[in-house]
């Protein structure tokens, strides 16, 4: 039996609109760093190498937005590079903390801070990369977990269906034996809308989740957003936690909505 | 009877037995389960108020030990835990090594076991050991695990047990049961204790206890009618299987639907729920991979997908699915209901969604006949 396919799998991972969070969750790997390195070739990975090698590739890792026309355009070509696309972290799979853009006007704001508006090409909207091409997995999260992104990687590597629940962070909790912050101590917490994958990080510290894996696969965020009125939310507040990492994700651009004054 | 000072005694001989001893103590502002090595860890002086979708430790003005009703855990974290790992193979030049079987680990001693607690065991033990193929692993945590039952003496605000027969007197189901009773005067708790099996008996027999009086013994069945006088809930179950499975458009289907967060709280809180997913993991080499077992729920998407999507996508049959088999179909199932009362779907459901209110809304117009 064949222990090892002969030829590495070549991995590409490309920055768009981001912070670089998420992609140096995989130089935080560290323990398994040699691993990862031992099972793919990282052809393409200008964060950590200056090697630029060219497509196509196996695998491409995509993090960030598309917020320029010219994002508009490389993505296109990233993707026929690529075998497999996965997008990585918030602003990938959601348009990041940038899609804030997308509840007002850009032509405003670059008036404002620009002395010559006419130098800057950008576009009125922050938008995920599923928007522009077929992508074959979402990889979620304001920063991705690594232990996900290993298990992302080597899923695609053995040609399965990557085992990342999309249920909510209420099920981590549990699972965990975390007491629920909402129930036991009145704490507002989105965990019941969000997308697991974190390990409910938050609650195990006693607070309440800030939603940075975006919604769960169906959210109830207006039912969420009625028991957080009950423990004494205002609109202001729920109108901010629903507009944050993940604002541009459909279901909280329409929980945010209904909590806009006027 | 046994003092204060007999619990320490009755947790020293579990441990000098190699049980490992699981039982209530106070953390995250609960009354949770755990492993404690002293009976001064259980929640000496502590209460909790429960009400839907709130739960609060309170202060007691006695040293009652177990003056609450259950916290967000059961019995279920022990036998059947939240995760744990099937199988694993590893690639080898003969070809695959399969390592499986269950896990050696030390047996367990449950302290503070409520009725509604023992009789969520048993339809577990129904579930997961009554039909054609027992589960091992839960088999094995099972047979080893002792069980010291505490009767009801508190009432909590969610609690209906008296309505599904669970509670709140322990009938079967322990090797041991204490009943707690206050000196009204000084606070101070003392413990009715019985032996349900001679494993109990031959625990109890190392316990320096004395005969409790008539009048103890009177006052042991008073504490737990009084607990029955204060169920915080109700729920009728006469006729609940027709109103359950005869009426799948009624309204109130979709009203509860609006309400329900599908974030499957209330089916991990459940005592009684056993349901699971299988998820197979491999690692970056591709030289090794495991198979895990971890709880799910029925109000997951991925519970209910078969090729082509979720059998359930809308909230609405989601939430129908999972109270007809809780209450009605598990019954034709299993030969018992599937809810002893406990009231922790109650507690701690986010937005505090009860199901003896839902029941009750069942019942009343709306349904096709």
């Amino acid at each position: 039996m064949a222990a090892r396919p002969r030829r590495r799998p070549r991995v590409a991972v490309w920055k768009f609109a981001s912070c670089d969070g998420c992609q140096l969750s995989l130089l935080d790997c560290e323990d398994e760093l040699l691993a990862v390195a031992g099972a793919v070739d990282i052809a393409y990975f200008p964060e950590a190498s200056s090697r630029m090698g060219r497509g196509p590739f196996d695998l491409s890792l995509v993090e960030g937005s598309v917020t320029t026309p010219h994002d508009v355009e490389r993505i296109q070509r990233v993707r026929r590079l690529s075998r497999y696309l996965v997008t990585i972290g918030a602003c990938a799979t959601a348009g990041g903390i940038q899609a804030l853009r997308n509840f007002r006007d850009v032509k405003e704001f670059i008036g404002v801070v620009y002395a010559r508006a006419d130098y800057i090409g950008t576009l009125a909207r922050s938008s995920a990369i599923s928007e522009h091409v077929p992508v074959d997995f979402e990889l979620r999260g304001c920063p991705i977990n690594k232990r996900q992104l290993l298990e992302v990687v080597s899923a695609f590597l053995a040609g399965r269906r990557p085992t990342v629940p999309a249920h909510s962070v209420c099920v981590e909790c549990k699972l965990a034996g975390t007491v629920c912050v909402m129930v036991a101590q009145g704490t507002p917490c989105l965990g019941p809308v969000t997308h697991a994958g974190c390990g409910a990080l938050c609650p195990r510290y006693r607070r309440g989740c800030y939603g940075c894996y975006g919604p769960m696969e169906t959210p109830n965020t207006a039912a969420l957003a009625a028991g957080w009125q009950r423990l004494g939310a205002r609109r202001p507040e729920l109108l901010r936690v629903f507009r944050s990492f993940n604002a541009g994700a459909e279901p909280f651009v329409l929980e945010s909505r209904r909590h806009e004054e006027g | 009877m046994l003092t204060e000072d007999g619990l320490e005694a009755l947790v020293g001989a579990l441990l000098r037995r190699g049980y490992r001893v699981i039982g209530p103590t106070v953390r995250e502002g609960a009354i949770v389960l755990d492993e404690i090595s002293s009976a001064a860890e259980l929640p000496v002086g502590w209460t909790a108020e429960q009400e839907a979708g709130s739960y609060r430790l309170r202060r007691r003005a006695d040293r009652a030990r177990f003056g609450w009703a259950v916290g967000p855990h059961s019995a279920k974290r022990l036998l059947f835990p939240p995760s744990e790992r099937l199988l694993s193979v590893r690639r080898s030049r003969g070809g695959l090594v399969v390592h499986g079987g269950v896990a050696q680990m030390p047996p367990q001693a449950l302290l503070g076991a409520r009725p509604c607690d023992l009789a969520a065991i048993a339809v577990q033990d129904r579930v997961l050991l009554g039909g054609a193929w027992a589960d091992p692993a839960y088999q094995a945590r099972r047979e080893r695990l002792f069980v010291v039952a505490v009767n009801c003496g508190e009432a909590g605000g969610t609690c209906f047990c008296v309505s599904m027969g669970t509670g709140p007197a322990a009938t079967a189901g322990f090797d041991l049961v204490l009943t707690e009773l206050i000196d009204p005067d000084r606070g101070q708790p003392s413990y009715l204790i019985r032996a349900g099996t001679p494993a109990g008996q031959e625990v109890l027999a190392e316990l320096a206890g004395r005969a409790a009086t008539p009048a103890e013994v009177e006052a042991a069945a008073e504490v737990v009618a009084r607990t029955a006088q204060s169920m915080g809930r109700r729920l009728d179950t006469a006729g609940l299987h027709q109103v359950l499975t005869g009426q799948p458009e009624h309204p109130r289907w979709q009203e509860v639907a609006t309400r329900c967060l599908t974030c499957a709280n209330c089916t991990l809180v459940c005592p009684t729920c056993f349901c699971h997913t299988v998820e197979d993991t491999s690692d970056l080499s591709g030289e090794h991979a495991e198979r895990w077992r971890r709880w799910d729920s029925c109000f997951t998407l991925d519970f209910s997908y078969v090729h082509g999507g979720s059998v359930r996508p809308s909230v609405r049959a989601r939430y129908r699915q999972w109270l007809t088999h809780k209450l009605a179909t598990w019954i034709d199932q299993f030969g018992t209901s599937g809810c002893v009362g406990c009231g922790r779907c109650i507690t701690w459901c986010p937005v505090g969604i009860d199901i003896t209110e839902e029941v009750r809304a069942l019942r009343g117009p709306g349904g096709s006949a």
